[in-house]
């Protein structure tokens, strides 16, 4: 049984239509990107798919036993964030708070498991340290090891490696890669960097301006959409 | 005035009941507004103060006039019902959060004047005014009731704060992420909005809403040059928030000076002094 279903979905804001036609199917283990220009509605479907946004039409639903605390979430940056007075150990332990019910403080356990999360991204050093003194990099993990707290079944990451420097991106989707193979984790990410999506992802979801593709890497490198896509990106090496 | 001339006199005045009173409304309601100030000023609501209190005035214009003898039953809920439009709509609204606060902050001001003024058989329109900034009962001659609705609302703000502050937390740091992860951030933007409406409107009445408003801004402000996480902005603005009042207070006595600007300028002398210390400590860092 597929973890998400999305059955000819139609996203729109005040009535105006920005993607239609939109269906696709993830099972437990997935790594799906999410590709397209800027504005065609990639972050929105993100966000209809964590029930943060009303579809205009069609149906996303989920399956497998999945609920919201199931999912872990990377937002694209807001800007408030980035004054904001906070501590690193504050931001990845409030992962957990959609875990904490009635009760209103974390557990030790939640704790601990805050601190590993930290101890995975490397930023265990920088727990005390205050959210928006660091680097974008630095940002970016602490984000993830968020969205870590908040759920190992799923994570959906909307643009994880934007504003990072080559290597750090390297270092960025080879964690991502790792809780997919190791741990088993579905991953939703919408990504800009082609090369990175066709070199890690198992399926491909492009959302275009006429039509959409939904398929595998292999079948997205061999579709019209995906070959134009990849030219357009000048990314030419990667089809070999 | 010598040092044990001055503690003399205090002693004297803290025997006053009325001063006690004043001491300790004013402590809790700086208490609560400075937990709220924290949330309302990193959510660009610093003027939530100023705005709401006009509100209540022009909910005090119509209560007037229709001949409402029991006012707060309108005030209470139009200012909440405000507050709560005013924080849900900030986030996908047109106009921006502060720009629909200020028009909305003008037009009831405007309008509640102009009721007033053209029907009201009150002939001391512009004390009626003067009552909105600088408060009606001055905190100097506060009633027993007063006290105790202090005391009450006070204890709730700050249970519900504390029991709840971790989710206040995520909302406010991330608004989307923690209702992807199922927290209702709607129902918190809601708690946060009534408890805000219902403390601007207590305190407007006991101190006015000029000071409201420098309790929500200043205290968090200040707290927010020095420290760097929440949880210790959270406490040096509760702490900060407090010694402020109560040392205003103190001071206005003595000086025969205004309780509410008192107030607000030990708040001026605090920001400054954690502003310096915060460009020092940053200036330190960065060498
Ligand atoms: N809150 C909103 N209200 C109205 N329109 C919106 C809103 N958010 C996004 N849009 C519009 O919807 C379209 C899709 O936006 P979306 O953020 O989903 O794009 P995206 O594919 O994530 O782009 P990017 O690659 O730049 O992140 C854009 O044209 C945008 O202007
Ligand atoms: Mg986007």
């Amino acid at each position: 049984m597929a973890q998400f279903i999305c059955r000819d979905v139609s996203l729109g804001y005040d009535g105006e239509v920005i993607a239609e036609h939109i269906s696709f199917e993830i099972n437990a283990g997935d790594y799906l990107c999410i590709v397209g220009e800027n504005g065609s509605g990639k972050s929105t479907l993100v966000r209809a798919m964590l029930k943060l946004h009303e579809p205009m039409s069609g149906e996303i639903t989920t399956g497998d036993g999945v609920s919201r605390t199931d999912v872990g979430y990377l937002p694209q940056q807001t800007e408030v964030q980035r004054d904001f007075p906070a501590s690193v150990r504050e931001i990845v332990l409030s992962g957990f708070t959609g875990h904490l019910g009635a009760r209103p403080f974390y557990s030790r356990e939640q704790k601990a498991a805050a601190v590993r999360a930290m101890e995975q991204l490397g930023i265990a050093h920088l727990a005390r340290r205050c959210y928006r003194e660091l680097s974008c990099g630095q940002q970016q993990r602490v984000l993830l090891a968020r969205a870590l707290c908040a759920a190992k079944k799923i994570l959906l990451l909307d643009e994880p490696a934007a504003g990072l420097d080559p290597k750090v991106t390297g270092e960025m989707y080879s964690l991502i890669e790792n809780f997919n193979r190791e741990d088993g984790t579905t991953i939703i990410m919408v990504s800009h960097d082609i090369a990175a999506a066709v070199r890690y992802a198992t399926h491909i979801l492009h959302i275009g301006h006429k039509r959409n593709f939904f398929g595998t890497k292999e079948e997205y490198i061999k579709s019209e959409d995906g070959r134009a896509f990849i030219q357009l990106s000048g990314e030419d090496e990667i089809r070999t | 005035m010598s040092v044990s001339l001055i503690f003399e006199k205090l002693a004297l005045y803290f025997e006053y009941p009325f001063i006690r009173n004043a001491l300790i409304v004013g402590v809790l309601i700086s208490l609560c507004s400075s937990l709220l100030g924290v949330t309302l000023v990193l959510k660009r609501f610093s003027f939530i103060g100023d705005g709401l209190s006009h509100v209540a005035f022009g909910a005090l214009a119509v209560a007037t006039v229709l001949g409402i003898s029991n006012d707060m039953i309108v005030i209470i809920p139009v200012t909440i019902l405000c507050a709560v439009l005013l924080l849900k709509s900030s986030s996908k609204a047109k106009i921006k959060g502060d720009a629909s606060l200020a028009m909305l902050s003008v037009s009831a001001m405007a309008v509640g004047y102009l009721i007033l003024n053209v029907f009201s058989t009150s002939s001391n329109i512009s004390g009626d005014i003067c009552t909105t900034l600088f408060g009606s009962t001055s905190i100097l001659t506060l009633s027993r009731s007063d006290v105790w609705i202090s005391i009450v609302m006070s204890a709730a703000v700050i249970i519900i704060f504390l029991l709840f502050y971790n989710k206040i937390f995520a909302v406010t740091f991330d608004e989307a992420f923690s209702a992807a992860v199922g927290i209702r951030a709607g129902v918190y933007n809601m708690l946060i909005a009534i408890v805000t409406a219902v403390i601007i409107v207590l305190a407007m009445n006991l101190v006015g809403s000029l000071l409201i408003s420098a309790l929500v801004i200043f205290p968090s402000l200040s707290a927010m040059r020095v420290y760097k996480s929440f949880r210790a902005v959270v406490i040096c603005s509760a702490v900060l928030s407090v010694l402020c009042s109560a040392i205003g207070i103190i001071i206005s006595i003595l000086a025969s000076t205004p309780v509410g600007s008192t107030i607000v300028i030990a708040n001026i002398v605090t920001f400054s002094i954690f502003s310096a210390v915060g460009a020092l400590v940053g200036h330190r860092r960065g060498a």
